[in-house]
């Protein structure tokens, strides 16, 4: 089982030399203890302690890194089975599937997807990040050509896929520093596909049809010295890919299962023909620790659901998601709209902004920081008050961009409304419903005369 | 290194609550995590609920109404449809008529209305009032007078309408959607007041309120993921209960499924719309609902062939 940070800081040489990067010894073992980082980082550990401490560790799932420059994405790295018991850290990738048997037009038109769908959301850019590379029929010159091409059109992560060691050799030579994921390593080909990974230091997927067979494969994987593993069961059902992604899971992290202790990738693409059905099935592998998922095409109805899920599930929910302070114009207001206010937990920003939106009365809507508190919390915690609000309403600019002096609260807030009065000279103070749903209704019948 | 699957050690048992007039729908009695069918009993599918509402729907997406646009209006044909041309496996009752911050029409006919309704379809009927709390406790309240012997579900119950509209769905016997605020305490503290008030558990469905997909779904989902977790790993009682999940009007709402083809990146805005809420629904089936409550007919289809992929 897992060391704590005080077992290993016991081992450390405790002389606090920030070589590792971090400020103390007992701050680096506590980081190792929490499954971040490796304990190669300290150049002066013991060799007796490197023994003793490399197998307890190492974190439960092996963070993965693929691409290289600023096309890298972490895979992996995952230290729970839900997300409500921390966070899951690193959100799954999302790749499109591309084979030599396309036209360069199909091609081109699959890469620069990559390039449109780039979503904007609350400081978040959101969008696919990657492109499996698929040999049909094993010929290595036309895959490294392709591979080539497609570098040349977007330098992004890929996963070469074939069959064919050669092939495989030759796609990773095209890709030069960019790093590529290597689809696979069997039982068949371990020793070819191993020597390519460990030559071009190559992270590599080890592919077997069931986990017993998995775990041995990843064993000699791992003896013949790589470390960076990606898992694949090669499940095209989604009742086994679902129940097997668990399984790898929770061997992981329940049971320290070593030769599983890798992200993993499957392929939608693979599961249902109907692209709508390779969504649903997309989603349910976002949900359920897939660490890297490959998609047939890349449509902005597929792709932006699939986002904003794997934004949702990967929040980290001990954090009070906060949206910044300022003004939120809303269905292009004018300086005749109302203006509304509320403290910025992202959940209260976007329901009230969603429910603005919704009762399309243009409006500005100030967010003022209550540190991610939500109404009443931020109220009682003296954070959404008169003289906190007074002064930022005054600072915000809102003055310039608006005729009359009105100003919403919360209805929950109402309390504070005289104290606003008195500190807000010259505007008045009007109390907003308790429910946001209620703002159409509210604001339909707002007038600024 | 021999592989050995870790096992969990489920403790509890979700209540299996018999829903309809003729109680022949049946919800929950999971002894494993939601789909986890590899280890444990999930003895019913979870159900698909489609929306029906008493006035013809304002502003929705041009493909959310398309498919009603013959029957908005008429909630009997409307749940009529979805029952026969849609297969939902429930109808979910808006009674938005009543608003009062809208059209503040009659309790007496809204209840009329959900009876019809309830009368004119085998399925279970959940009957949703407006969630301002002094209107539903007189517009539920005559819903359950009017639906006696009919045994929907009524909707929401909070916790400060909870007496006004629990005791009448004890007289007339109808089952409760017991609603609170995306928290697991305040859930189980429902639970317990309805109990103490003599609702009997057989009768209580949670709805842990549902947030949009992109505004806030995550927030249900890790509630209903621990809800869950206390029921079957923690034996707490009050929380084995059938889990409602009323998206389809959260998602509908949200300004990416109304928006047309003018954004080129969104792309067709229909499938758009229809994958938002099917994404949402298996997000939350995922976690733990027994009844999600859907708008669109292609989603219920592809729900349904989704959740035959682990039914079969």
């Amino acid at each position: 089982m897992a060391l704590t940070g005080i077992e290993i800081f016991k081992q450390l040489p405790k002389t606090n030399c920030k070589d590792c990067g971090f400020p103390t010894c007992l701050a680096f073992a506590m980081n190792l203890a929490a499954g971040k980082g490796e304990l190669a980082d300290c150049p002066h550990v013991s060799d007796a302690a490197k023994e003793t401490l490399s197998a307890a560790s190492a974190p439960p799932i092996r963070p993965v890194k693929i691409g290289a420059g600023d096309y890298v994405v972490t895979v992996g790295g995952e230290t729970v089975e839900f997300r409500h018991e921390k966070t899951f850290v690193n959100p799954t990738p999302i790749a499109v599937m591309v084979t030599t048997d396309m036209s360069d037009a199909d091609v081109e038109a699959k890469i620069k997807m990559l390039d449109t769908l780039v979503f904007d959301r609350v400081g978040l850019k959101l969008k696919p990040e990657m492109v499996a590379v698929k040999d049909i029929g094993g010929d290595a010159a036309k895959f490294s050509a392709l591979v080539s091409k497609i570098l040349s059109i977007k330098a992004c992560p890929l996963i070469l896929v074939s069959a064919s060691a050669d092939s495989l050799k030759a796609g990773a030579e095209a890709c030069g520093d960019n790093k590529p994921l290597i689809h696979a390593a069997t039982a068949e080909n371990a020793e070819a596909v191993a020597a390519i990974a460990k030559e071009k230091g190559c992270p590599v997927v080890a592919k077997a049809d069931s986990l017993d067979a998995l775990a041995r494969l990843t064993e000699k994987l791992s003896a013949a010295g790589l470390k960076d593993i990606v898992l694949d069961t090669g499940a095209t059902d989604i009742k086994k890919a679902f129940e097997e992604q668990i399984i790898i899971r929770r061997a992981a992290l329940r049971k320290l299962f070593r030769p599983l202790g890798f992200p993993t990738i499957t392929f939608p693409c693979e599961m249902f023909d109907d692209p709508m059905m390779e969504t649903l099935a997309a989603a349910t592998m976002i949900a359920k620790y897939s660490g890297i998922v490959v998609l047939s095409d890349l449509k902005g109805e597929t792709v932006f659901p699939l986002l904003l899920q794997r934004m949702n599930i990967f929040t980290d929910p001990q954090r009070p998601m906060a949206t910044e302070q300022g003004i939120y114009p809303i269905g292009n207001p004018d300086e005749n709209s109302p203006v509304l206010i509320t403290p910025n937990f992202s959940l209260t920003y976007f329901i009230v902004a969603g429910e603005i939106e919704a009762s399309r009365v243009p409006s500005w809507l100030l967010i003022i920081d209550s540190e991610g508190l939500s109404v009443l919390t931020a109220w009682a915690a003296g954070k959404f008050v008169a003289d906190a609000i007074a002064p930022f309403v005054k600072k915000s600019g809102i003055e310039d961009k608006i005729k009359h002096r009105k100003i919403v609260i919360p209805g929950y807030a109402a309390q504070i409304s005289g104290e606003l009065e008195e500190e807000l000279a010259g505007w008045e103070i009007q109390i907003g419903p308790r429910e946001a749903s209620h703002l159409s209704a509210f604001l339909k019948n707002w007038s600024a005369a | 290194m021999a592989f050995e699957t870790p096992k969990i050690n489920y403790s509890g048992k979700i209540r299996e609550v018999k829903l309809g007039k003729s109680k022949n729908v049946s919800v929950g009695g999971e002894s494993a995590y939601p789909l986890y069918l590899f280890e444990g009993e999930n003895p019913n599918p979870p159900k698909i609920a489609m929306e029906v509402f008493d006035l013809p729907p304002e502003e929705w997406a041009d493909a959310a109404i398309a498919p009603f646009k013959d029957v908005a209006g008429d909630p009997v044909a409307w749940a009529k449809l979805n029952v026969e041309q849609h297969g939902a496996d429930m109808i979910a009752l808006y009674l938005v008529s009543a608003d009062p911050n809208d059209k503040n029409m009659d309790a007496a006919q809204a209840a009329e209305t959900a009876k019809k309704v309830a009368q004119a379809v085998d399925v279970p009927v959940i009957v949703y009032g407006t969630g301002s709390e002094e209107k539903d406790a007189e517009v539920l309240a005559k819903v359950a007078e009017a639906c006696e012997g009919l045994n929907v579900i009524i909707g929401p119950v909070q916790e400060a309408g909870h007496k006004k509209i629990g005791a009448p769905c004890i007289g007339y016997k109808h089952a409760v959607a017991a609603n609170t605020p995306i928290d697991v305490n305040l859930a189980k503290q429902l639970n317990i007041l309805l109990g103490n008030l003599g609702v009997n558990a057989d009768n209580i469905i949670i709805d842990p309120t549902t947030g949009g997909l992109g505004y806030g779904i995550e927030y249900t989902y890790s509630v209903i993921e621990r809800i869950r977790m206390a029921a079957l790993t923690q034996q707490d009682a009050q929380l084995q209960q059938p889990i409602i999940s009323v998206l389809g009007r959260e998602v509908w709402k949200c300004k990416e499924a109304k928006m047309g083809a003018e954004d080129e990146k969104y792309g067709d805005p229909a499938k758009r719309g229809i994958l938002m809420e099917a994404v949402s629904a298996v997000s939350m089936i995922i976690s733990g609902a027994d009844i999600v409550v859907l708008r669109h007919p292609e989603t219920v289809k592809l729900i349904k062939q989704y959740l035959k992929a682990f039914f079969n």
